[in-house]
This record gives C-alpha cells, sequence and structure tokens, in this order.
C-alpha cells in the first residue's frame, strides 16, 4: 500500500550524513554504489552504449561540483546525490501500483521491480531527482541504503553499511539512525548543524548535509609575498644575483 | 518538463471526451437531446473514441503497460491511481446514458440517473487527471493558485468543457439539427472561459518564486552564491531528459499567442459566423478542430514551461523566471564530441 505508513515516532530513521567540507568529489561512492548495486538485490543497472562515444547509465548517485561564493571567499563544494529516505516521501505516495513503498521497520524507501510499471511518476515526485528510469529495464531504480549489505549477516560486521560509506576515502559520508539521539550521526548533525536540502518543500529528509565549514583566510598582503631579505646572508646572496643578472 | 506526446494527447483528448460525456449527460437531463438515432451514435462514437484514444494514449507513456492492472490498487494515496479507477467507473454510467438515449422506449428510465453518473464520473475523471500534476510540489508552475484555487485543475475542467461544447456543437451543425444556432453563444462563452482561465495560469506563472541552488543544496548563512560548473556525467542522464526543456522558453511568448489567437480567438470568429450560414456544418467542425489543436497547444506548453526542483542541481539558473547572466554548455554538441575521439 502507498499510503506511508504510521510510523512510530522513536522508529529507526537509518540514513546518511554526507559532509560537503570533507568530501572531494573523487566519485568513488558513485562507483561502488554502480559496482554493488548493479550484481546486488535488484536487477542491474542497465548503461547504454557504454563502450561507444555517448555512454549513458543508471545510478542512484551522483556528485555534483559547485563553486560556492560569500564575503569569506570561494570554495569549490561536491554535493552528492542519492535518495534522501524522506519521512514525507510523495515518490511513495503517487505510486499508483504500490511498487514504492517506505518500510515500517527502518524508514528505507524502496521500489519493488515486479510491480513497477514505469509511469516515471514518482521520479517528477521527488524534488532531488533521486530516481532515475532504467532505459533498459523500464523500471524506477533509487538508493536501497543497500538494504542487502546493512543487515547481510554474511558480510563483516564492519562491512555492513552501504556501499558508498565503506568506499569514502575522506570520511565525508556516515551511516546510521538519524532518529537516536545517541547515535554518532545524530552527534555530527547537532555538532556542526545538519541541513535539509529543500527544506520549505516539507519532505522531511532523513539524509542530512553537514555544510561547508568557514575557509580559512588569510588578509590579502600575507598572500605569497616575494622573498624580499634586505639584510643578512639571504640579503647578500640577492645583492650577488642581482649584479650578476644586471 | 518533458512534453511527452503520450501524455499531451492524453490529457487533452480525454479531456475533450469527459467533456462531451457531460454535455450530453446535462442535455439529457433538460431533455435537449436531439431523438435522431443517427446523431445518438455519432456523438456516443466521437465521445468513446477520444475517450478511450485518450487513455490509450496515456499507456504508451509505461515501460511496463502488463501491469498496467496494478495501477488500479492504489486509490487511497495516488491521484493516478484515482484517475483510473473514475476513468473505467465512468464507463458505466456512460454506457447506460447511451442506451437510454438509443432506446428511449425501454430503457428511458435510466436516463437521469445514467446522466448524473456520467457527469459526476466525467468531472471527478477529469479532477483526478488535473491533481496528478497540481499535487506535485517539485514543479512550482503546478502548484500555483488564484488566491486558494488551485489553478490547474481549473484550466483543465475549463478545457474539457469547451472541448466537449465545441464537439457537441459541430454535431449539432453537421446534423443541421435547429438547436445548433441556440446553442452557439453558451459554446463560445465556454471557448472564451477556458482562455481566460489559461490567461490567468500563465499570469500567475511568470510571477512565481521559486527555490534556487542555494535552497537545494541548503546552503545557509555566509554562502551567498553558488554556481553549478561541472556535470556528474558525460552525458545527459534520465532526469535532464525527462525534466528539463528549454525550447518554450524560449518561444514562449510566440506560442502562447499562438495557442489563444488560434484555438480561443479564431473559433469563437468561424462559431459567430456559423450561426445561420449554409456552411455552419462546416465552420463548426473547424471550429471544433482548432480548440483541439489548441488545447494540444495548450498542454505541450503546460508541460514545456513547468519547471522542476531537480533542474536547479544541474544547474538551471532560470527557475525564478530569469535568463541565466552566465550561461555555459555543459555538454559539447555531438559533433565536437565525436570528433574528440
Amino acid at each position: 500500500m502507498t499510503n506511508l505508513p504510521q510510523r512510530d515516532k522513536s522508529a529507526p530513521r537509518l540514513g546518511l550524513l554526507i559532509d560537503l567540507d570533507t568530501c572531494v568529489g573523487c566519485h568513488a561512492c558513485v562507483v561502488s554504489c554502480k559496482e554493488w548495486n548493479t550484481g546486488g538485490h535488484p536487477a542491474p543497472l542497465s548503461d547504454s552504449d557504454p563502450y561507444g562515444t555517448s555512454p549513458s547509465g543508471t545510478f542512484l548517485n551522483r556528485v555534483h561540483s559547485y563553486e560556492a561564493e560569500g564575503e569569506q571567499g570561494a570554495r569549490t563544494l561536491y554535493f552528492p546525490k542519492s535518495c534522501l529516505h524522506c519521512e514525507n516521501a510523495a515518490c511513495v505516495s503517487v505510486c499508483p501500483t504500490g511498487a514504492s513503498y517506505k518500510r515500517v521497520e527502518d524508514g528505507i524507501v524502496l521500489v519493488d521491480e515486479e510491480r513497477c510499471i514505469g509511469c516515471g511518476l514518482c521520479a517528477w515526485a521527488c524534488p532531488y531527482g533521486a530516481r532515475e528510469m532504467d532505459a533498459i529495464d523500464g523500471v524506477m531504480k533509487k538508493c536501497t541504503l543497500c538494504i542487502d549489505r546493512i543487515y547481510n549477516q554474511n558480510i563483516p560486521p564492519e562491512e555492513r553499511q552501504p556501499a558508498c560509506v565503506n568506499a569514502c576515502p575522506a570520511g565525508a559520508r556516515h551511516f546510521g539512525d538519524l532518529n537516536d539521539p545517541d547515535s554518532h550521526v545524530s552527534g555530527l548533525v547537532r555538532e556542526r548543524g545538519g541541513q535539509d536540502p529543500l527544506a520549505e518543500l516539507g519532505y522531511k529528509p532523513t539524509n542530512k548535509y553537514l555544510p561547508p565549514r568557514r575557509p580559512v583566510s588569510l588578509p590579502a598582503g600575507e598572500r605569497l609575498e616575494p622573498v624580499a631579505a634586505a639584510s643578512g646572508f639571504l640579503g647578500w646572496v640577492d645583492g650577488i644575483l642581482s649584479a650578476l643578472s644586471k | 518538463m518533458h512534453p511527452a506526446y503520450s501524455v499531451i494527447f492524453f490529457t487533452a483528448l480525454s479531456g475533450a471526451g469527459y467533456g462531451l460525456l457531460a454535455v450530453l449527460g446535462v442535455g439529457m437531463l433538460v431533455g435537449l437531446l436531439p431523438p435522431h438515432p443517427g446523431f445518438a451514435l455519432t456523438a456516443l462514437a466521437l465521445c468513446l473514441g477520444l475517450i478511450v484514444g485518450g487513455l490509450l494514449c496515456s499507456t504508451l507513456h509505461l515501460h511496463h503497460p502488463e501491469r498496467a492492472l496494478l495501477a488500479f490498487s492504489q486509490w487511497r494515496s495516488s491521484w493516478l491511481s484515482r484517475e483510473g479507477v473514475a476513468a473505467v467507473a465512468t464507463f458505466l454510467p456512460a454506457g447506460a446514458l447511451g442506451l437510454a438515449w438509443l432506446f428511449p422506449a425501454w430503457l428511458g428510465w435510466l436516463g437521469a440517473a445514467a446522466a448524473i453518473g456520467a457527469i459526476i464520473g466525467a468531472a471527478a475523471t477529469v479532477f483526478c487527471t488535473a491533481m496528478i500534476y497540481a499535487s506535485l510540489k517539485p514543479v512550482a508552475q503546478w502548484r500555483a493558485c488564484w488566491g486558494r484555487l488551485p489553478l490547474v485543475p481549473l484550466v483543465y475542467f475549463a478545457f474539457a468543457f469547451a472541448g466537449g461544447m465545441v464537439c457537441c456543437q459541430a454535431l449539432l451543425a453537421l446534423f443541421a439539427d435547429p438547436l445548433a444556432s441556440v446553442f452557439v453563444p453558451a459554446t463560445c462563452v465556454a471557448v472564451a472561459l477556458a482562455w481566460a482561465a489559461k490567461l490567468l495560469y500563465w499570469r500567475r506563472i511568470d510571477a512565481l518564486s521559486a527555490p534556487d541552488l542555494l535552497d537545494a543544496t541548503g546552503l545557509k548563512g555566509d554562502w551567498q552564491r553558488i554556481r553549478a560548473f561541472d556535470p556528474p556525467h558525460t552525458e545527459r542522464n534520465y532526469l535532464q531528459k525527462e525534466m528539463g526543456y528549454r525550447i518554450a522558453r524560449k518561444h514562449r511568448g510566440a506560442l502562447r499567442r499562438l495557442a489563444w489567437v488560434g484555438g480561443g480567438v479564431a473559433p469563437i470568429v468561424l462559431l459567430a459566423a456559423a450561426g445561420g450560414s449554409p456552411a455552419a456544418g462546416l465552420l463548426s467542425l473547424t471550429a471544433a478542430l482548432l480548440v483541439l489543436a489548441g488545447t494540444l497547444l495548450e498542454r505541450w506548453l503546460f508541460f514545456a514551461e513547468a519547471q522542476h526542483t531537480c533542474s536547479l542541481y544541474y544547474g538551471d539558473t532560470t527557475l525564478r523566471g530569469r535568463e541565466p547572466t552566465r550561461t555555459r554548455a555543459y555538454f559539447p554538441s555531438r559533433t565536437s564530441r565525436a570528433s574528440l575521439t
């Protein structure tokens, strides 16, 4: 049933916490996501023209590159984006077939690919662009929060987290229960001011983003001044070299 | 949003079909339906053709139409599912109305109940179709309101009714029914009202405030400007094909004028001229076709002008109605890309 489940206020909200300050934009999360999920529980994530001149394919996670600017200076900002497993997941309630659903026990939003008719309405209902129609399978694909890893008893406990989190070399991705005030992720959200993108639309995303810290800014005069040594040994070298180069 | 022909034809044609059904229902209630069986058969066939044709068009949009029956299951939450249920349920009173009209001696008693059922069913179906779009928060244009009145359902109702009226008027004129000339003023008013609703919608969506990339990334405080400089991939993906569309914005003024002059003013002039003329049938038919063509163009713009918040992440800076100040093509053209290899 695509009515959103009546979830207990204290029920776990499993999700990702992404640190925009430390993400280096290496796309390792994108590659590991594709690698795991193309061979995982759902059908493969197909590609079109993978070895040709215009390769394109289905991805559950993509990294955007932005340039952010303020009084304090400018910086590049990498913005990884996958399903945010919203509490008010409109992608679920618009689904006409019941293929889209939100799990009662942990809030993960999934697609039952056997029921999906490929109408695409859920992708229209998602403000974040987190769902992609698989061009070959004709069904909607989305982040499963690696549900086939996080509860998987056949892999070592330290690997029971989403593939993207495991792969991130910068430690910019964290996985946990964002509804548990004592969890590692909730602590980071409190400490660093975790934010909801497009909060005004009211989807109540579970995933949170940690904002970039203020860049370390040096006074303009101290930046890369030419070496000018008027006295001492360096002054003597400067004098000799200046005389030689005349 | 990408203007898919399947959805444009579905909403425009089935809308006109349900409009015609509602008009026939009203005619049945007030006892003004021409009893001529030829007229009845043609009107019912046109009505059915528009509705079924439109519904079939909508299934072209599906990647797995063989599972379409599942789409009737989630009417509790999904406007798309409700639309399917309402569309199928409406066939029952519509069929009864047809039988009561064709066989008044045996089944005339069905008339009033069938007519009321058909009017309610047609209105419910068109409303559900409109709400599929009007309920999508990521598309600010489709959430446009006039006061508290959502404009998308209003526009869908107005065009369905106008489409039904012009079809009915064309049939009356072609069958040289005495009602034809009496029906002209009402038809003209319906067409004028539809375009008035559309002009209001256009006025509203031109003055919208929409989120920008700062909202989309959740950046606050010190950060004042943000610009996308590198896409996440080398080719356009599903999201960009489905949610992005720029041609309409480039030609928006011209296309809007073409739609309301060609699909509104011109058919009203033709209908006024049709009044008592011997060519009334031909003129009314042309007017009906013009209104349907105008509706198709209006529907094309409805999708093409709609902007989805997801395009913000891909560097679309036009959601606030501004043209981008600094533009740079994300993707090299096909030829230049081919020359790289």
